[in-house]
Parts: C-alpha cells; structure tokens; sequence
C-alpha cells in the first residue's frame, strides 16, 4: 500500500503555493500595469484589492482544500462534493481541472522562450545590437509569429528541443509527487530566484547614468517612470480594474491550485500563517523586485516608450535591448532570463498537479498510467498552440477565454461555494483550526457579503470593456475558432470522466458520508419533539 | 523622480517588506513538527503500488 500524499515541511507548501503564484506576471506584468495607471497611485487600489480580495480569498482556498483533503478528497470534484454536500458539485469541479490543464498547454511554450534566451545569452547568439528592432526580429522568428506551422520548418530544431526538454522536465517533477517532486524542486528554486533577482536588481540600481549624451535617462529617473504618481488616475475606473485584474491573477486565486495544494495538508497544519506568507511571498517578488527591476532598466536605456509596451514586448524585445548596452550585460540577461524560467517552472508544476491528482484518485489510475494521459493531452495542446503560432492568436485567444474569463468564473464559484459550505461561525473556526496567528472574525463578513460583490463587479466591468472585441475575433479568425473548439473537446472529455469518477465514487462508499449525514439529520427531526 | 514617488516607493516596498519579515520570522521559529506526524500513518491508499501497472 501506498503512503498518503502530503507535505514533507510547513515552509515546503508556503514555497510551492508562493512558486504557483509568482510568474511572469509577477516581472513583466505588474510594472506595465502600474505605469500605465498612475504610477505610484496605482499602488493605492493595489492595496485595497489585496486586502479586500487577494488574501480573503486566498484563506478561503486553504481553509475549504484542508478541509476537503482531511476527508479524503484532493482533485476538485471530490473537494466540491464534500464542500457543498451534493454529488452534482462535482461537475463544477470540471472547471478546476480545465483551467489549470489548458493554461500549462501554452505556458510550457512561454517557459521555453525563457529557457531558449537564456541559451543564447549563455552562447552569445542574443547580443547582436542595441537596436530594439532587432529583437523584436529575434522573438518573431523565435515564436513563429509570421505563419502558422513555421516553428516545424527546418531552422526552428532547436526551439523544438528545448520545448521538449522543458516539457519533460516538467513532467519528471510531476511524476515524483508532492514531497520528492514539487516541495523538493520549489525548496530549491525559490531562494535561487531571490538571489539572481537580487543579483539583477543590484545592477539595475548601480546603473547610474549610462550614457552621458541623455543624462535625463538614469535610474533616479527611471524608478520615477515606474513610482511617480498621478493621482488623477484614482477617478479612472480602468485603473482600479487594472489593480483587482493584477491582484486576482498574480495570486493564482482561482486557479484550482491553491484548493488542491492545501488539500494535501494535516487537520491540525495551520492554514492562516501560511496563507498570508505565501501571499506576502508574491508580493515581495513582484512589488518589491518586478517594480524596481524591469521598467527602470528599460526606462533608462529606451526612456517613456517603455512605459507603453505589453508583458511579452517589455520582456522579450525591451529587456534585451536593456542588455545590450548594458555593462556585463550578457551575464545579467542569462541571469535575468533562468530566473524567468525557474519562476515559470514553479507555475506550471502546479498547473499539473489538480489534473494528476484527479485522474489518481476519480478514476483509479496509477502514477504512470495517470502522467501518461496526462503528458499526451498536454502534447496534443501545447502542439497546437506552437503550430498556430501566426499572431500567437491559439495562444491569445486561449490565454483570454481559459487563463481570464474560466477563472474569474470559478473563483466567483468557489468564493460561494465558501459561503454555503461554511457560516460566519464555522468558517471562523476552520480558519483558526491549528492556526498560528488570529484574523479577525471580520474577515468572514468580508468573505460572505463584500468579497463575491467586489469580485462580481471586476467581472461584469472586465467582461464589458474586453469580450465584444474577443467575440468578433472568433468570427473573423479560424484559428480562434479552432482554439474555442479544441477548449471546448478538452472540456468535455474532462466532464465525461468526472460524471465517471463520481460512479467511482459511489460504488466504492467514498461519497457514503453525504447519505449518512442526511440519514442522521432525518433522525434528528423525527426525534425531535413536535412544536 | 519627485518627492511624492519616492514616498509611494518607500511605503509601498517597505509594507510588503515588513508583511513578509513578519511572516517568515513567525513561520521559521515555529518548533519542528514530529516526523511521525509528518510521515502520517499507512492509511490511504492513492492507487501507487510498488507493482503500478
């Protein structure tokens, strides 16, 4: 027989869960983000939202995963139905396993570009001039942006390859299990990629004023780019949008991740320290070291156009260019762009593990059997994504529909599910069970009636100010088209085999506590004298 | 870089500094917990045999 899953050390799930949350977003998301909606005050709604959104519901997560995991159930279906006490949960529980499944198809694609420049910064082949055109020629032809099925032309072997080492790697990681796989792997990456920020960051600073001939471009100047504040911009909608967006998707809230990570903890491990120390984990990286490293290096070298370029622009076409002409810039952009790729590697093992999990424990597979049908999927849509690669339009239009619009959904379900399962009372109680700090019982309040509202709104807004233009896209692109539907197949396949797991289930007697429960309470009302 | 965004970085970075100080300082000093409570009991079977497959 077996032994149980579960964490090895209280700091080794704070790190997996911290290396889940930070990513790219975290480096090339957040100081795009904050420069273009005002600046230092953006941080004002940065903080609100934090508070009132990103930690609520990041306690939520730990304290339903726990409570499910010490009841038998990792994968989502199983944690719905013990959650809300009804088989028919489970089929939410679809989403659970769709988003974190489908956003690792094109994310182990954006972890190779990382991996691939750090290569060519190790090889030399990446500092071939200052001219930011140039890179923007480098990362095209890298991602084979100018026609579908140009990465499987002759020239493009090695991108292949390192595509499917970082696949592999993923897996081997995967295939280890919770201990000896991710907690092992995260304990390791996680200082690694504080110190080669740090490293990167130490640099940035020390820059002063590279070239004489535009004195206004040093790094005094620079961190003014990204911190300056307008404050005007509070009365701008868009810009608290902004800051709740970059809040909810730099925590991993929603993902099905967190639920599934703390479902593997003791009844008695505390969920509120660990939580916050996740939370404040991410924080430090993309507050801390993402503001001051990205937008003031490239401030510095290419001035107020930097402030206008997207996530992808800023890190593989703007930073390049910032290493360049920067001394011992070779050494920096290999440093800068490994840490990418561990921080990415550190997300997508977490994106495998809910989908692992299920196909272990809803259909009975073993370790093998379940990593195979897994990596198979995986291949099949990562496959995809690198052949529609024109416009990176598979991977866009994947990134909006599975990576924002299914998560906002499922954290939306999740944050009820949270409502129904636990009272104000209960839900404290689960909070604090094992606990090392207090929160105050306002919390509950906060996560019952202004959290689901707050979170509703940002939805409705986003939904108001983006899906017209991803609707018409779907019309006018076949390869949109080709993504819903393939997102769509995958979907389903996925609700077939919950609808099969829950058979499982309940020939096995894992779901007899529902009618036991019901029985008990049955008898309670029989018992109890008439009124 | 004006006076008003030097106060916004200061607090800004200093806040999440002191947040996560706080937390891994409270974290790390916790004592150790029993390996056997770690380990856990040989109570549930996930499906992984040593003969899988």
């Amino acid at each position: 027989m077996a032994q149980k899953e579960q964490w090895g050390t209280r700091i080794g799930v704070i790190l997996a869960v911290a290396g889940s949350a930070v990513g790219l977003g975290n480096f090339l998301r957040f100081p795009g983000q904050a420069a273009q909606n005002g600046g230092g005050a953006f941080m004002i709604p940065y903080f609100i939202s934090l508070l009132l959104l990103g930690i609520p519901l990041c306690w939520a997560e730990w304290t339903m995963g726990r409570f499910a995991g010490t009841r038998g159930f990792h994968s989502a279906p199983g944690i719905f139905i013990v959650l809300c006490r009804n088989t028919f949960a489970r089929y939410f529980g679809t989403l659970a396993l769709l988003v974190p499944l489908v956003i690792y198809m094109y994310y182990v694609v954006i972890e190779a570009w990382c991996l691939s420049y750090a290569i060519s910064y190790l090889d030399g082949s990446l500092m071939p001039a200052a001219n930011p055109g140039a890179y923007d020629e480098y990362f095209g032809s890298l991602v084979g942006i100018g026609q579908d099925g140009a990465l499987f032309r002759p020239g493009h072997r090695d991108f292949l390859g390192i595509l499917i080492f970082t696949f592999v790697m993923n897996f081997f990681f995967i295939y280890r299990g919770i201990t000896k796989g991710i907690e092992a792997f995260c304990r390791v990456a996680m200082p690694i990629m504080v110190v080669l920020a740090l490293v990167v960051l130490v640099r940035v600073l020390t820059l002063g004023t590279p070239d004489p001939a535009a004195p206004d471009r040093n790094v005094v100047n620079g961190l003014g780019s990204m911190w300056n504040p307008n404050f005007a911009k509070l009365s701008d909608p868009n810009t608290w949008l902004a800051a709740s967006g970059q809040i909810f998707f730099s925590l991993s809230v929603g993902f099905g991740v967190i639920i599934n990570y703390s479902s593997y903890m003791r009844k008695n491990d505390d969920v509120a320290l660990s939580g916050l120390t996740a939370t404040s984990m991410n924080e430090f990286f993309e507050v801390c070291l993402g503001g001051l490293i990205t937008l003031p290096a490239a401030f510095i070298f290419l001035g107020a156009a930097a402030q206008e370029m997207g996530t992808f622009g800023l890190g593989f076409t703007a930073l390049p260019s910032v290493f360049a002409v920067m001394p011992a810039g070779q050494l920096f952009g290999f440093l800068w762009f490994i840490m990418l790729f561990i921080a990415a590697i550190t997300s997508s093992l977490s994106m495998l593990q809910p989908v692992i999990a299920f196909f272990e424990e809803g259909l009975g597979l073993k370790r093998h059997a379940a990593a195979a049908i897994l990596g198979l999927i995986a291949a099949i849509g990562s496959g995809f994504v690198v052949y529609f690669s024109k416009d990176l339009k598979a991977l866009d239009t994947m990134d909006f529909w599975v990576g924002t619009m299914c998560i906002f959904v499922l954290a939306m379900f999740q944050a009820a599910v949270y409502s129904i399962a636990f009272s104000v009372q209960s839900g404290h109680a689960a909070l604090h069970e094992g606990s090392h700090i207090r929160v105050p019982i306002a919390l509950q309040y906060l996560l019952k009636f202004v959290t689901p509202v707050y979170l509703l709104l940002i939805f409705v807004a986003f939904c108001i100010f983006n899906v017209p233009d991803y609707f018409s896209a779907i019309g006018k692109s076949e390869v949109a088209l080709a993504s819903i539907m393939f997102i769509s197949i995958v979907g389903a396949f996925l609700l077939v085999m919950v609808h099969i797991a829950g058979i499982r289930w309940m020939r096995e007697g894992k779901l007899n506590f529902l009618f036991e429960e019901a029985g008990e309470d049955e008898q309670a009302a029989n018992d109890s004298p008439a009124v | 870089m004006n006076s008003l965004g030097w106060i916004m970085m200061t607090v800004s970075v200093c806040t999440v500094l002191c947040l996560v100080s706080f937390c891994l300082t409270k974290v790390l000093s916790l004592p150790a917990v029993d390996m056997d409570e770690v380990k856990g009991p040989l109570e549930i079977d996930t499906g992984d045999t040593e003969d899988a497959d």
